[in-house]
């Protein structure tokens, strides 16, 4: 960049009011028209948050650009997504998987609420956070005071349960996954996997 | 990885087999691009398939899926009888010269000590033989006829060029130019990089496939090498993090191992993991395991966890067989299952068989699915017509669909392939009530601890005593998780030398795991990741992409397992005397006083060369091992068996077809293939546009990819009257599919042992639920059984036949 140092954000502005003027210019408008009839860009507005691509391992930076100001009553809404250019791996590309990320937040078959399906029903039934809670840690406290295994066969102290399992994700965090681990493994759960293998 | 994204630059040849980045990791291929482009090195690619991977090539070979140990064991056997190896590495820095027990023996397929009953081996045979000083007696001339390497010689003498051929289908003129390529690397300056990802782990001998070109990268010295390395492309964003917190069934965090029944106390555990060194003079670094386990414990259960109870022992479910997906769905479909809890995961399509998955499904009393989509697993009871042909009113089972945050939506770390672990941060509300995944099991857990505090019940000591004491317990911050990860002092911790220094104050977040104690002082989560936020702060959020040394390591660039060195085994990559086999790429070096360099020295900093210590200082040898013990299941050797469902015998021993020691449940044998009905072999794959089953929810990558396909070779279309765009069916002996075929100059018939065999590729994205339109699932055609060490299923290589069913209609 030489002796000027500008910000990412800075250099996008200087470069997005020249290219506006340019492209205007080559059409036929005179720079001084141009000036006063480009709108800021959309993207000026926002607000730009770090994030990695979900999605393979090569962990490709990505830049989440969100409207919204963050008060009380402003629900942010992120409106594009591309691949960070300060990112050493990826160095601001993405794949068509990546570059389509922002589909796949507003993917129109994202769940909203907790639902629960009665045995034999033909449909879901919404419920609230404190319904699925309750009903699932009854449901497990009832399998596990019945099948918790304390001592093997041999009088050997294995105190496992394996009549529930657990399958943990691939694409958590790894907070997401200390979490659950020491809530699964404190319940003496064996049946215990991850997405390694497939 | 043992090495980095970027590293794949500074190499003088690229082998992509067992994988396909240019389409699955397509940003991260850009590397291999971009070494191809500046430094002309050369892309070798062999797979079943031309893909997109092989377009970029300079060199493609197509072999029949499930031979790679043929393919790979010949090209040991060339550089071997050859000489291309790097000899100084290979007589220092691996146990070439190290002498095998007398007993031990390979014949007809079989390791010594086989046990057909059990399909297991006994492994005491397959070991070193100690000297009376309790040390492995070594040959460093490597002549011994019993050292490994005279023994990997004659193992791999049978693996001809003419024997590559008739197995895998590659013709011997061009198995040889990859040989030749390959040997090249041998020279102390040049290096190759082996990219490998599910195209080899999904195998019923998986591990050994990887093993096989683990051995030519020592063969060759090219681990520990900047642009080398056995680099693991790793399918998932953070599957690398999840596996090294421990979440399967037999792991604690950082790679310890759950006990065993047959281990009662904490000393008995530990008597197996004293890992007392092999060789004179080795770190044998392991030897620490204890303070891993303490401080884990003490993670866990905090002051409950003491000396006196054997730091919470019994807290700790004690293993009898490891309980992964397979034999989960095992005993599902047994009916001995009550409940089972899907976070972000959709096994009905991800494992093999459909039918038996549905089955088993059906017979559960309850399931929780947690996941930002609908997926088909949650939907299994559900009727889509041909593509889940179920009657709810006959299912059972009761179903909760929890709505959980994407990406987007929560701060947190990911590891990538790179061992990289990068934090992310929050950029909008999550829809709806969708909740962050750490909230939901911590609501379960309060929930659940309150009934147990009120009624009692079974067991409830580890967990109503767990250590949960976030500032919100119904919503820890990932900030707090990620703390406890890394790990702190919990009491002022003394120089055990001299006891009137301070080393730690209580409460201080530790800075590397060398400061883990056994005596409880300490705590870590995760041992491994103890650097990754210290007093300096969140290391893994860190953005400085400087590059001192130019070979890309950028070690200010997030946080990088083991203590944030980007390439393991990096004092491999110096002479024995500590000085870099290639000057022009130094990592690493022994400055006179102390281990230095770019990255972070995979030594201990003040040992001299002259001392003598390996650089493999994980294990008790110091050296990396050609031959491996008994460490895995189905040999110390990688030898070549045939898929489950093979269209041939085993043209090396045709009584023992494939891995004799793969576990195969009752019922799952008896719906194996036969050749007479099934003649053509498939495999399944990713596309470019689609990521497993979430894509299909993605409106732009549904567009892309619509709907269900199934690739054809020209030939076999011919042979069946197929037209590219005609429906057709492809069937298993487990199920069956129907899809459009492309048919495709990308897969030729090629000549196995005499016979043409034909490849059908499978890729594996449609289900019933998302924005694509409906498809069957490969899963519905996959044999179910897997690796004999890992239990990946073998998604790679089976047995079908195919059926033309209509004209195109488009």
């Amino acid at each position: 960049m030489g002796a000027v140092t500008v910000s990412r954000r800075g250099l996008f502005k200087l470069t997005g009011a020249a290219v506006g003027a340019s492209t205007l210019t080559a059409l036929g408008f005179s720079p001084a028209a141009a000036q006063a009839a480009v709108r800021a860009f959309k993207l000026e507005r926002t607000t730009e948050t770090r994030n990695t691509c979900p999605y393979c391992s090569v962990g490709c930076g990505v830049i989440m650009y969100s409207m919204g100001d963050g008060a009380k009553n402003v629900k942010g809404k992120i409106i594009h997504i591309e691949g960070d250019p300060d990112h050493p791996t990826n160095r601001g590309t993405l794949c068509p998987k990546g570059a389509a990320l922002i589909d796949f937040i507003n993917s129109k078959t994202r769940l909203l609420y907790p639902q629960h399906r009665a045995p034999g029903a033909k449909e879901w039934t919404r419920i609230t956070w404190d319904q699925a809670i309750d009903k699932i840690a009854r449901l497990m406290k009832d399998d596990r005071d019945k099948n918790f295994i304390a001592k093997n066969a041999d009088g050997q102290t294995v105190n496992r349960w394996i009549s529930t399992g657990f399958l943990a994700a691939s694409a958590t965090s790894n907070e997401t996954a200390w979490a659950t681990y020491k809530v699964v493994r404190s319940l003496g759960m064996v049946v215990f996997d991850n997405q390694a293998r497939v | 990885m043992t090495n980095l994204w970027a590293d794949i630059k500074n190499t003088d040849l690229v082998i992509i087999m067992g994988g396909n980045a240019a389409e699955a990791h397509p940003c991260g291929f850009k590397w291999v691009t971009e070494a191809k482009h500046y430094r002309k090195v050369k892309l070798i690619v062999v797979d079943p398939r031309f893909t997109r991977s092989a377009a970029m090539s300079d060199l493609f070979v197509q072999i029949r899926p499930g031979t790679d140990i043929a393919f790979l064991g010949g090209v040991i056997k060339y550089l071997v009888e050859n000489d291309k190896i790097q000899k100084e590495y290979v007589a220092n820095y691996t146990n070439a010269s190290y002498i095998i027990r007398g007993d031990f023996k390979f014949e007809d397929g079989l390791f010594s000590g086989y046990d057909e009953a059990k399909r297991d081996y006994d492994r005491a045979t397959w070991d070193y033989e100690l000297g009376d000083d309790g040390f492995v007696k070594s040959d460093p001339t490597l002549q011994d006829p019993r050292c490994v390497y005279q023994l990997m010689k004659t193992h791999y003498a049978r693996y001809t060029p003419e024997m590559v051929e008739r197995i895998t289908g590659a013709p011997k003129d061009k198995f040889l130019e990859v040989c030749k390529l390959i040997a090249e690397t041998s020279a102390v300056d040049k290096v190759m990089t082996s990219m490998y990802a599910l195209g080899w782990t999904q195998h019923s001998k998986g591990s050994q496939n990887i093993r096989t070109m683990a051995m030519i990268q020592l063969l060759l010295g090219n681990i520990g090498v900047s642009g080398g390395g056995m680099n693991a492309l790793r399918g998932h964003s953070n599957i690398q993090g999840l596996t090294d917190i421990g979440l399967m069934s037999d792991l604690i965090p950082g790679y310890l191992t759950l006990a065993r029944d047959r281990e009662p106390d904490y000393a008995t555990y530990m008597k197996t993991r004293g890992f007392k060194p092999l060789r004179p003079g080795q770190t044998s670094y392991w030897q620490n395991y204890d303070k891993f386990y303490v401080s884990f414990a003490k993670a866990m259960w905090g002051d409950a966890a003491t000396k006196e109870n054997d730091w919470a022992y019994d807290w700790l479910p004690k293993l009898d067989v490891a309980y992964d997906v397979l034999r989960a769905f095992e005993l599902m479909h047994q009916g001995k299952m009550t409940g089972y809890f899907c976070q972000g995961f959709n096994p009905l399509l991800s494992f093999p068989n459909r039918r038996k998955l549905q089955t088993a499904l059906e017979k559960l009393k309850f399931l929780v699915v947690m996941d930002p989509l609908a997926t088909e697993t949650s939907e299994y009871w559900q009727n889509y017509g041909e593509h889940n042909d179920v009657d709810p009113a006959k299912i059972q089972t009761e179903v909760f669909r929890l709505p959980t945050t994407v990406f987007a939506e929560e701060n947190g770390s990911l590891v990538n392939s790179g061992r990289w672990l990068q934090w992310h941060f929050k950029g909008a509300e999550p829809p709806g009530e969708a909740l962050p995944d750490i909230d939901i099991m911590a609501r379960l857990f309060i929930r659940l601890r309150d009934l147990y505090r009120k009624e009692g019940g079974a067991f409830p000591d580890p967990f109503v005593n767990l250590t949960w004491n976030y500032e919100d317990p119904l919503s820890p911050k990932p900030e707090e998780l990620a703390r406890e990860l890394n790990g702190k002092a919990l009491a002022d911790v003394v120089d055990p030398k001299d006891p009137t220094k301070m080393i730690l104050r209580k409460g201080t977040q530790l800075s590397g795991f060398g400061e883990l104690r056994n005596d409880g002082t300490t705590m870590s989560g995760c041992w491994l990741y103890t650097g990754s936020w210290t007093e300096a702060g969140n290391q893994m959020a860190r953005r400085d992409n400087s590059d001192p040394g130019g070979l890309g390591l950028t070690p200010k660039w997030a946080w990088s397992w083991p203590a944030n060195r980007r390439i393991m085994y990096n004092r491999a990559s110096c002479d024995v005397n500590g000085k870099p086999f290639n000057p022009a790429k130094k990592q690493v070096w022994w400055d006179g006083e102390r281990w230095t360099g770019y990255d972070v020295p995979d030594f201990v900093v003040t040992s001299k060369p002259e001392a003598g210590a390996g650089p493999f200082i994980m294990n008790p040898e110091g050296s990396a091992r050609l031959f491996t013990r008994g460490l895995l299941r189905d040999g110390p050797f990688p030898e070549h068996y045939e898929p489950f469902e093979a269209p041939v015998a085993n043209a090396l021993h045709p009584k023992v077809g494939p891995n004799p020691v793969a576990r195969v449940f009752k019922g799952d044998l008896e719906v194996f293939g036969k050749p007479q009905d099934f003649p053509h072999v498939a495999t399944t794959y990713r596309l470019t546009e689609h990521f497993h089953f979430w894509t299909k929810h993605v409106q732009i990558n549904a567009v892309l990819q619509p709907q269900e396909f199934v690739e054809i070779g020209e030939e076999l279309a011919k042979e069946k009257g197929i037209s590219g765009g005609d429906m057709v069916e492809v069937r298993s002996n487990r199920g069956r599919i129907k899809a459009v075929a492309v048919v495709t100059k990308r897969i030729k018939a090629l000549t196995i042992d005499g016979k043409k065999i034909h490849t059908v590729g499978v890729p594996l994205h449609w289900g019933f639920t998302g924005a694509t339109r409906k498809g069957f699932g490969a899963n519905r055609l996959t044999p179910y059984v897997g690796d004999a060490n890992t239990d990946t299923p073998e998604f790679k290589a089976f047995l079908v036949d195919v059926k033309k069913l209509g004209q195109a209609t488009v």
